[in-house]
């Protein structure tokens, strides 16, 4: 069972490293999209693999059902022969690679240091299989300002998308 | 058999077979819900429908299934190979794949997934991709813009669609099918009309969401001559087929587990006995229905033309017959096998009923176009779900705080759902200037 | 598109009103704004589609080039000619009976109305008339014959709209029809009807009855598939408002029959100027005020009403006598010209026939409703959706062997 476990984690990392690779430098951006969607469902897959089912649900339904179809409905609509035509990379790769080198320094800093602090409970298999309820209770009771800040400002750039398109439109 | 399998693959044994067997059948199921669906528009339409591939065209779907798999398989020059062959993959493997969390019976379900409705929404919502992609992928206009309306459409109806389910999750307080099919069972009554908005809404949603008509506007022939599928032929186009059939069987299985009792059987808490035995009366509807069936195809034999059709008609009897025997046989095993096979007779009845409500509404209504399909999506189902979900809500707290009866409490929010109905209808009306106004 | 060596063989239907440049280019032709698609990296494109030749609801091989902002039509271009058989030039080798069954084959879902039409006109240029009998039996047919033609389009208008059910309806009666004018005359489709001076045949034993029976059960049959379409909320929602002409734009651009009387205008030549033996009959002209598709329904159901009445009155009290004009067995009009049109069932039918006193026509000229109807389309698309483009076409019912003769 744990070596099936094992097997089927770094099937879904490497996938998902991979795919996330591709995704960056691939020329065609609709390929591109395909393979940010590769990415996001084997982190899907991940959060399976550690129980949490929920996440699991809502990494599909959210970002690859919902967010990506957009992204992809609107990618279809662009000029694909002006974006093979373009360079991929442009003068500023440079700071960017810098700024990327100096962020994974800070990181490897930080996990570094706290490397002792932080110590994560064995993976649970025994997890109450009531998790949908367990994140529904942490949402709506614990978390519940932040909860709904994060709506309100969700609402907010909807009001706001919608006005800006009306605007355009009219 | 517990010899032969080492004990860590046991639990995996049975879902395996189920999934073996799913795979297996559901396109010969799909091929025969095809002629189901030529038989009844025959019907509808005054003529006959095919007739000529076995008797009354029994073998017309294998026929079809032959040809689709011999024909030529073209790639447009200009398409995006790739992309162009995972499309219609993609499509497929999502339908496919959500079987498994679908209970066909209390027996019949390769896993319980404590969020398994949730795993079936989102898995056959990844089907989309298959028909973005495939109509990006062809690099044909028409196609283009089915996949286009394609995907407004899912994603505008699903929102609805998903809402009308909430209404149950809030009655059933559970995502497992099985516990929500208990909970039908419990509280004596099917969801479908205890939350009847909730089923409308469902039942528009999941049209849309399955591309069928009235909302069939991805592959609207008169206008987009195929939609996304235009440019593919074959078995990639019968891929596509099989995915659209596929989730035809999806959607009305939910439904069927969520609003129609699942496999409960009518009459589920009725338990009068055939006096001297211990079978329900109830119970031996299934065995009596195909045996009528067995004994028409009988009488209908001797009729037919042609030598090899009688032959088939005979075949068609005996196959009923057998099922007969299977679901009589049940009535005397132990309770958990024949709940098993009579709950799967009972829930694929519920799903054929469902399919045929599909089928009538396609051969009755005209096409929407898209702007009003827009605009019944997001101005009339989904205030509709938003306040039956809050009526359902308040139904809840009715109970809870007066000890009203299920039912009770759920009529006046039930009511008050109507009279917003009727308002968001009037709202509604076909609006004629939606041209002129963009002409100008 | 159109070479120079062949002169624009692709001729459009014009777009009149300024808008546009049109096939008399015979370089390059462009709907307007065409040229200024504008294509940023990140704008979404406007897409030209490409309608046809061979596409499902085109009613044949019309092409129409749709400039498209999102599924909004900002421009539009029809292209006729592909099923151009030049009908008018074959007349000219021809003696005038040889030519009748040519006829026949350009609106060819009413070829009883297209003979008819000929036929009068080559009795005027004789300056002769079908006697009272045959005028009656023509009546008779044509009127069968609009109801055939206004089945035909009801059915696949629906069927464009997405009705699966209605086409299935409208053939079935259809079909009495067909089985009628086969009992007659032998065909069923390109009948060849009529002769020059009358009729070849009598009717057969038992043609009242039938077309009593017809009509008949034809009341009942027309009520169910109103029962299908009239009130049904998305019928009525794809249909009103959609493809709007009004009057003085139909008057225009020339346009006639159901589509010119759903614009409000109550003009058919059946009362303005009788021929066969219409002024005989009583019957309404039904109009409508708005012009769009759905008035053009109503319009077009009303008339099957209207016809059948007439079928009805006139079978009542055939005429007996002779059916045949006296006229040669070789036909030599006098030298002169004849304008002579019809109210077939698309619109105004005429026929314009030069003689130079042989027995041949000099000149035959056809005036079909069907292209001059055409020409409206665009008026009419413009702003609308693609689903519509689909609903105008098959609400002005063309028939592309008529459009390109």
């Amino acid at each position: 069972m744990q070596t099936l476990n094992q097997a089927l984690f770094i099937f879904f990392a490497v996938l998902a490293v991979a795919s996330a690779i591709l995704m960056v430098t691939r020329r065609n951006i609709v390929h591109g999209a395909v393979f940010l969607i590769t990415t996001l469902l084997s982190t899907a897959g991940i959060f399976l693999l550690l129980q949490a089912e929920f996440l699991f649900i809502v990494q599909v339904i959210l970002y690859v059902g919902g967010i990506m179809v957009l992204f992809v409905f609107v990618i279809m609509l662009v000029n694909l022969d002006v974006s093979m035509r373009q360079v991929q990379f442009n003068r500023q790769w440079f700071v960017a690679g810098a700024l990327a080198l100096v962020l994974a320094g800070q990181f490897l800093f930080a996990i570094w240091v706290g490397r002792g602090a932080l110590r994560l409970p064995a993976m649970a298999s025994e997890i109450s299989p009531k998790n949908t309820e367990a994140v529904a209770d942490a949402l709506f009771s614990h978390y519940m300002l932040p909860f709904e800040i994060a709506s309100i400002l969700l609402l907010v750039a909807m009001i706001g998308a919608v006005v800006m398109a009306k605007r355009r439109a009219g | 058999m517990g010899h032969l399998i080492p004990p860590s693959i046991m639990p995996f044994v049975l879902p395996v077979l189920y999934a073996v067997v799913i795979v297996a059948v559901l396109p010969l199921l799909a091929g025969y819900i095809v002629l189901m669906e030529r038989k009844v528009m025959a019907d509808m339409q005054a003529r006959l429908g095919p007739m000529r591939v076995g008797p009354h065209g029994l073998l017309q779907p294998i026929a079809d299934a032959v040809k689709l798999l011999l024909k030529e398989d073209i790639i447009p020059d200009k398409a995006d190979r790739l992309m162009f062959w995972f499309a219609p993959l993609v499509s497929v493997t999502m339908a496919l794949l959500a079987y498994s969390a679908l209970a066909i019976g209390p027996a019949f379900q390769i896993a319980d997934l404590n969020i398994g409705l949730l795993f079936i929404l989102a898995i056959s919502s990844l089907g989309i991709y298959g028909i973005v992609l495939g109509g990006w992928a062809s690099n044909s206009h028409y196609s283009l813009l089915g996949a286009l309306r394609s995907a407004a459409q899912l994603v505008s109806y699903e929102t609805a669609a998903g809402l009308g389910l909430i209404s149950v999750l809030l009655l059933a307080g559970s995502l497992s099918m099985k516990d929500i099919v208990q909970a039908q069972l419990d509280q004596g009554v099917w969801f479908g009309f205890s939350v009847p908005f909730g089923f409308f809404i469902y039942l528009v949603g999941s049209i849309a969401e399955t591309n069928r008509a009235p909302f069939d506007l991805p592959e609207a022939e008169s206008e987009l001559v195929a939609g996304y599928m235009t440019e593919y032929s074959g078995f990639r186009w019968s891929l596509y087929f099989l995915a659209e059939y596929a989730n035809m069987i999806i959607v009305a299985g939910i439904a069927t587990t969520l609003f129609l009792g699942g496999w409960l059987r009518p009459g589920a808490r009725y338990h009068e006995h055939i006096p001297g035995t211990g079978i329900e009366w109830l119970d031996a509807l299934p065995a009596l229905l195909t045996l009528g069936v067995a004994l028409y195809s009988l009488k209908l034999a001797p009729t037919q033309p042609v030598k090899i059709q009688k032959i088939v008609m005979v075949l068609v009897a005996v196959l009923c017959l057998g099922v007969a025997c299977v679901l009589a046989g049940a009535l005397f095993a132990p309770p958990a096998v024949m709940q098993g096979i009579h709950g799967a007779f009972w829930f694929m009845a519920k799903v054929f009923a469902y399919i045929y409500a599909f089928l009538w509404i396609r051969f009755t209504f005209p096409r929407y176009r898209f702007d009003q399909l827009m605009r019944l999506g997001w101005r009339f189902l989904i205030p509709l779900a938003l306040v039956n979900v809050i009526g359902v809500g308040v139904a809840i707290v009715l109970r809870q705080q007066f000890a009203w009866g299920p039912i009770v409490s759920l009529i006046p929010t039930t009511l008050a759902t109507l009279g917003v109905a009727m308002l968001l209808a009037k709202d509604d009306a076909p609006v004629a200037e939606a041209q002129t106004a963009a002409g100008e | 598109m159109g070479s120079g060596k062949f002169g624009n063989r692709e001729r459009a239907v014009a777009p009149q009103d300024g808008y546009g440049r049109m096939s008399d280019e015979r370089t390059t032709k462009t709907i307007s704004g065409m040229d200024s698609v504008n294509t940023t990296v990140l704008g979404a494109d406007e897409i030209i589609l490409n309608m046809g030749p061979q596409h499902p609801s085109t009613h044949g091989v019309l092409r129409v080039k749709l400039k498209l902002d999102g599924e909004r039509v900002a421009g539009s271009e029809c292209i006729i000619g592909y099923l151009h058989r030049g009908v008018e030039k074959i007349a000219e080798h021809r003696s005038y009976q040889q030519f009748a069954p040519y006829v026949d084959r350009m609106d060819y879902v009413a070829a009883v109305s297209n003979g008819l039409g000929y036929c009068e006109a080559v009795e005027k240029l004789l300056g002769t008339e079908a006697p009272p009998r045959a005028r009656v039996v023509r009546t008779i047919l044509t009127e069968l014959q609009r109801i055939a033609s206004h089945l035909l389009w009801l059915g696949t208008h629906a069927l464009d709209i997405g009705a699966l059910t209605p086409v299935f309806y409208c053939f079935r009666e259809r079909e009495e029809i067909l089985k009628i004018f086969e009992k007659y005359c032998g065909a069923r489709l390109t009948t060849h009807a009529f002769r020059i001076g009358g009729l070849q045949y009598e009717t057969y034993d038992g043609f009242e009855e039938d077309t009593k029976r017809f009509c008949n059960d034809f009341a009942h049959k027309i009520d169910e598939y109103e029962t299908l379409l009239t009130e049904n909320r998305i019928w009525v929602g794809r249909t009103k408002g959609v493809g709007i002409l009004n009057a003085a734009d139909a008057i225009a651009l020339g346009v006639t029959g159901p589509v010119l009387r759903a614009s409000g205008v109550k003009w058919d030549l059946r009362r303005a100027q009788p021929y066969a033996a219409y002024d005989q009959y009583e019957f309404d002209i039904p109009t409508r005020e708005t012009g769009d598709t759905y008035d053009r329904y109503v319009v077009r159901m009303e008339e099957m009403r209207q016809s059948r009445r007439i079928c009805l009155q006139a079978v009542e009290n055939i005429p007996t006598g002779p059916i045949m004009a006296r006229i040669g067995k070789v036909l030599k009009p006098p030298p002169g010209e004849v304008y002579h049109s019809i109210e077939a069932p698309k619109g105004e039918l005429g026929y314009y026939i030069v003689s130079d006193g042989t027995t041949q026509p000099y000149r035959v000229r056809v005036r079909p409703p069907s292209f001059i109807n055409l020409q409206a389309f665009d008026k009419m698309a413009k702003g609308a959706l693609i689903a519509d483009v689909v609903a105008i076409i098959g609400t002005i019912d063309i028939v592309l062997g008529e459009v390109d003769r």
